[in-house]
């Protein structure tokens, strides 16, 4: 789940673009509550991934991310006791006391989890369609701490990556009796602290410590940047009107209620159109 | 005005464990345009001099400084690494950890933003540093698919990229194969001329540098010993700093100490029929160049052998390509070849790291394989939790027992590593990848010692490395692989002595008559070496 450039309308757009793209899309998630809705953008997602050249990571990062949603829709029916459907009377289970699992708490949990699941390939989407370095150099100017630690910590993931590969294939090695959990933790931490004083050192004789502050690079607004900010503006607005103006007729308690009507279809295609209008012009993509 | 001033700088690191100084009472000056080698063994003190020019010491180590320490006119007590980035470019070891930023672009362009530039300056300055490196074709990839060669290139490019007058370069080949060293050192060779800027660069394979050299500085124990011109320091040197030019021509009785293989050649000539032993003897076989050193080898009970292996990754290139190669027990085999040649794949499907994607692997018995990085092994709080106390005594540790294994040297770090790979039953095969990266020739003589020991007991051992000296030293045969298959399997005198980025420098020197000094010395006096063999010989 690494950037790499490719020939894609999200990839040549401008860092700070494709990141609103990619936050307002996770943002609109969270906001709705309608199962249609949240469909509509869970299906926006993965295209705009494959629209991006990128639809086997998200795709990948959506696998991943089931069994996290249905924790979280498991937990909420063990959990929230609203509904008034029971569907299973667990008796009592300590914690948790009397456990009545409602089809509206499980309804529910399985909404959360959706967001859960839109969320996580937002994510996906970002890491590998926003150029780090970009979004870096943007946020330098705002806050240069924060920056610095952003920059330690994006590259030390990858170079800690290896030396844990390392580690377990010298494990591997080793013959007898192998070392044990906790030794190995405290290995990999060490090294860890060794390998971030290598990079913090390498960002120090690199001028990072310097108390210049980097100039802003003007740049002129391609297509894209103009296409995908326009779509994070819309997105953004229809999620906001929908919540203002009362477009997402839904109750989860007592009794799930999602009627679809006109309105919802319509809200959902609006999303779903938004996402994916900025894929459609696909001149000036390369590099 | 001097580049880099060092005077009196004495330097201890912090915390118990630091003991005696890094730096005992330096002085020295570095002058506009010139090229500095620092020599030295392990610990003497090389990385810690760089360091400070650098400014990291004190100021991101810590510790007690003494001293005054100028570069490029600013004083390190005064300023940061940050500040002095600006005058001094870094390049340390490791290309892994030198590369802070996800794109090459990015990367050349880090350190020209934190200064302040412009965009189009910016822009500018990384086109050019791209153009000097020669990493122009790789400005878009990814950082993280460049192989170590690249990286270090792009990293000395992000060092090189605001034109610094100063360049600070801690042993940039040592992961590098012959190849991309070379052409590192060309390129640092390059800056030095037409950029005029002064570099200081520590290094242990002082054969690869020297030629380029304007000053040796030598370091032992933190202190300078000798400050030379690179034939003054030769004639200086401990036995342990000398090339293996130098030490053929020590052997062999002949004066001055050459610098590089042409000078050598170009001594050896003129000694003219009359002084050249080599004239009018009769020169020894050169290498068959119509085999192609590769001979199909069969050993009736291998102690390891890949049959037809083929190691491709899913949707990615294949590593190996039908390898087939067998060990007898108790043979002795260097592996070499380019970075990304396959060779540590080898050694991993042999130790059963990874599967062969086809082909068979046949191993008479337990085969013990030594990684790249020895740290790795070394999970305990105390040596001797590591190992039991008659394998630490065996390994000659017994008396760090109560040492962490950090705080060890690399030479014992590596030691106890292989200690503790060879515990248990005596393995059919030892593997090890890459063990001499940054050792000096004293640890590189105790490994080859014990290599020879563990041969002597039976085991077949194959060693990856790009070390034609360490491989000329102790192996029996050598075997070169190229794109994933053996190139050249044969003899070690016959692929050392008949190649040319894969060769020793005293077989640069012979025309391939002889891979060591030793052996070179003896053919000199005798008079059956000369530095024409290869072209004269039918």
């Amino acid at each position: 789940m690494t950037y790499r450039r490719r020939a894609s309308p999200l990839h040549a757009a401008r860092a700070g673009a494709g990141s609103l793209f990619c936050v307002v899309l996770a943002g609109v998630a969270l906001s709705f509550e309608h199962p249609l809705l949240l469909g509509a953008v869970l299906l926006a997602v993965p295209l705009a991934g494959a629209g991006a050249g990128v639809g086997d990571v998200v795709a990948r990062s959506l696998l991943w991310g089931l069994p996290f949603a249905a924790l979280i829709a498991l937990v909420n029916a063990l959990v929230v006791r609203d509904g008034l459907t029971v569907i299973a009377r667990l008796g009592h289970l300590p914690p948790l006391g009397e456990i009545d699992v409602t089809l509206e708490a499980t309804t529910y949990g399985g909404i959360l989890g959706l967001r859960a699941l839109i969320v996580i390939a937002c994510f996906a989407l970002h890491s590998a369609a926003v150029d780090p370095d970009e979004l870096l150099r943007a946020f330098r100017r705002l806050s240069f701490r924060s920056a610095l630690t952003a920059a330690l910590a994006t590259r030390m993931v990858p170079v800690l990556a290896r030396d844990a590969r390392r580690l377990r294939d010298a494990q591997r090695c080793r013959p007898g009796r192998p070392a044990t959990r906790l030794a190995i933790m405290r290995a990999v931490t060490s090294g860890a602290l060794d390998r971030a004083v290598d990079v913090a050192a390498t960002l120090e004789v690199r001028g990072y410590g310097g108390t210049r502050r980097p100039q802003r690079q003007a740049r002129p607004w391609s297509r894209h940047d103009l296409a995908f900010a326009a779509a994070a503006g819309a997105l953004a607005v229809l999620g906001l009107a929908a919540q203002l103006l009362g477009w997402e007729p839904f109750a989860a308690y007592p009794r799930t209620q999602a009627p679809v009507d006109a309105g919802v279809v319509a809200l959902a295609l609006g999303l779903v159109a938004c996402a994916l209008l900025p894929f459609a012009d696909r001149r000036g993509i390369g590099r | 005005m001097s580049e880099l001033v060092l005077e009196r700088v004495t330097y201890t690191y912090p915390g118990p464990s630091a003991g005696r100084p890094a730096l005992v009472d330096v002085s020295l000056r570095v002058e506009p345009g010139e090229f500095v080698v620092v020599a030295g063994g392990s610990g003497s003190g090389k990385s810690t001099l760089l360091r400070a020019a650098a400014g990291l010491v004190p100021h991101f180590h810590g510790g007690e400084f003494a001293g005054r320490l100028l570069a490029g006119g600013l004083d390190s007590r005064d300023h940061g690494p940050a500040e002095l980035s600006a005058v001094a470019g870094s390049l340390f070891q490791d290309p892994e950890t030198q590369v802070v930023m996800g794109t090459v672009r990015a990367e050349l362009a880090f350190p020209l933003e934190n200064r302040g530039w412009g965009a189009a300056a910016v822009a500018r300055g990384v086109e050019e540093a791209a153009l000097a490196l020669g990493v122009a074709g790789l400005l878009d990839r990814s950082t993280h698919e460049l192989s170590g060669g690249e990286l270090q290139r792009v990293a000395l490019g992000a060092a090189l990229a605001a034109r610094p007058r100063l360049l600070l370069l801690d042993e940039p080949t040592s992961q590098l194969d012959p190849v991309a060293g070379d052409e590192l050192l060309g390129v640092l060779r390059r800056v030095n001329e037409e950029w005029g800027t002064a570099v200081v660069l520590a290094e242990h394979r002082l054969e690869r540098c020297l030629a380029a050299a304007d000053r040796v500085i030598a370091l032992d124990r933190g202190a300078v010993t000798i400050d030379a011109d690179p034939r003054g320091f030769l004639e200086q040197a401990p036995d342990a700093l000398q090339t293996p030019g130098a030490r053929l021509f020590a052997l062999a009785g002949l004066t001055p100490p050459p610098v590089a293989v042409k000078d050598a050649r170009a001594a050896l000539r003129a000694r003219g029929p009359a002084g050249d032993p080599a004239e009018g003897a009769p020169l020894p076989a050169p290498p068959n160049a119509r085999s192609g050193f590769l001979r199909r080898r069969s050993a009736p009970d291998p102690a390891l052998a890949f049959e037809r292996v083929w190691y491709e990754i899913p949707r990615g290139p294949a590593v190996l390509r039908g390898v087939d190669l067998a060990l007898a027990p108790g043979e002795r085999v260097a592996l070499m070849g380019r970075n990304g040649a396959g060779k540590s794949t080898l050694l991993r499907l042999a130790a059963g790291l990874a599967d062969a994607t086809r082909g068979r692997i046949v191993r008479a018995g337990r085969v013990s394989l030594l990684l790249q990085t020895p740290g790795d092994y070394l999970v305990a709080e105390r040596v001797g939790e590591e190992l039991g106390a008659a394998a630490l005594e065996a390994a000659g540790l017994g008396s760090l027992a109560d040492r962490h294994p950090r705080d060890l040297s690399g030479g014992e770090r590596q030691r106890l590593a292989l200690a503790i790979v060879l515990q248990g039953e005596p393995p059919a095969a030892v593997l090890l990848d890459e063990p001499t990266r940054g050792m000096d020739r004293g640890h590189k003589d105790a490994l080859t010692e014990r290599l020879r020991e563990l041969a002597a007991a039976g085991a077949a051992v194959l060693v990856a490395t790009h070390d034609a000296e360490f491989s000329a030293a102790w192996a029996d045969r050598t075997v070169l692989l190229g794109d994933g298959a053996p190139v050249a399997d044969a003899p070690t005198a016959e692929v050392l002595g008949g190649g040319w980025y894969f060769a020793t420098q005293t077989a640069r020197i012979l025309g391939g008559c002889a891979l060591l000094p030793e052996d070179g010395a003896a053919l000199l006096r005798a008079g059956q070496a000369s530095p024409d063999a290869a072209e004269v010989a039918p």
